[in-house]
């Protein structure tokens, strides 16, 4: 065995290898994204993702050995969901006073994600396990594989699919918004919670604090709703 | 810094054994979430250590989703043989999804508007 492949074959094993890279291609997809002038299209999620898919696949990785070094960047995601509840307090007087048309806006909302994805996907051909492993895909990630599993779709797919979701509307949503007129940093943060969870979620704290607050408030309330309520909407469709 | 850390990890803790024990369909670290501001509003202080690890958690959000992105990896097969369903089915359906739930928050709370 040359040297070369006896340190590989021990940093293939260790976690600090994946680790490492993980926020190494996060760094430099910072910069890409800085560097081309911040355009929505490269978002830096998509282009780590991007970056780290082309090594796996080089160096033949399975994506198990790849996440026993990047689940400590993973595991992070727990304790920043709690922590959303700092700025959400700040905001805690704005919230009530909307609580009313924010909870409409919520409801017709999520309802909205599920009807369009399962409808349109239906059109064009999907499969039934592909339907229902989309219907959740707007909420956050463990809420959306929990209910894909009880409609008999497929969990991990449903995660990727929750993936894709969160940096399409990190990506459209803003211009989207602007474009409706939309200029209240409360509803805009809200729409890019509820519609794309934390990567949404993101995005918004890159507009204003504000925003990211009432984002973290769309993706917890959107957890909730689409777990309770998607098994009646979609009864009530008939899909 | 540490006597932040230790309050958002047990608050996960608490919503982690909450949602277990009552058997609610909602992550652990979303009950996380709502028992701290629960727990805020009643109070408790918003120390400056627990802003400072929840601004840094939260103005770097976006890593912490790298690793579970990756695993797309794993769709391939399905990916490849239905992605025009798929693409089409996101992005229509996440536009639309932004633009009710925005236009509606916004119309309806007209009013109370930031001051500009």
């Amino acid at each position: 065995m040359s040297r070369f492949t006896e340190i590989w074959v021990y940093l293939a094993q260790s976690p600090l290898l994946w680790l490492a890279l993980t926020v190494v291609a996060y760094v430099v997809a910072d910069a890409i994204h800085r560097r081309l002038g911040r355009p929505a299209a490269a978002n830096p999620v998509l282009i780590a993702v991007a970056l780290l898919l082309a090594v796996l696949l080089a160096s033949k990785t399975r994506y198990e050995d790849y996440f026993e070094g990047a689940q400590f960047v993973h595991f992070l995601l727990g304790p920043a969901t709690v922590a959303l509840a700092v700025p959400l307090h700040r905001e805690l007087g704005r919230a009530r006073a909307r609580a009313v048309p924010f909870s409409i806006a919520l409801l017709a909302g999520s309802a909205t994600a599920v009807l369009t994805a399962v409808g349109v996907a239906r059109l064009l051909g999907a499969s039934r396990p592909t339907l229902m492993s989309l219907a959740p895909k707007s909420t956050t990630t463990p809420v959306a594989m929990g209910i894909a599993e009880k409609l008999g779709g497929l969990p991990s797919l449903t995660a990727a699919l929750v993936i894709l979701t969160g940096i399409l509307g990190a990506i459209l949503g803003p211009g989207l918004l602007r474009l409706l007129r939309v200029r209240d940093q409360a509803a805009t943060g809200f729409a890019m919670g509820v519609a794309s969870h934390g990567i949404g979620t993101a995005r918004a704290f890159q507009l204003s604090e504000r925003a990211g607050a009432f984002s973290g408030l769309g993706m917890g309330l959107n957890a909730l709703a689409t777990a309770l309520l998607l098994p009646a909407v979609l009864r009530l469709f008939g899909l | 810094m540490l006597h932040g850390w230790a309050v958002l990890l047990v608050f996960q803790l608490a919503g982690e054994i909450l949602a277990r024990a009552a058997g609610w369909p909602i992550p652990g670290p979303v009950v996380g979430m709502a028992l701290l501001l629960g727990a805020l509003a009643l109070g408790f202080p918003v120390t400056e250590a627990l802003r400072g690890v929840s601004s840094g958690l939260l103005s770097h959000l976006s890593i912490l989703f790298v690793p579970a992105g990756v695993g797309v990896m794993l769709h391939a097969p399905r990916l490849a043989a239905e992605w025009p369903a798929l693409v089409v089915s996101l992005v229509v359906s996440t536009a639309a999804a932004i633009a009710v739930t925005g236009w509606l928050a916004a119309r309806l709370s007209r009013g109370m508007e930031d001051a500009p």
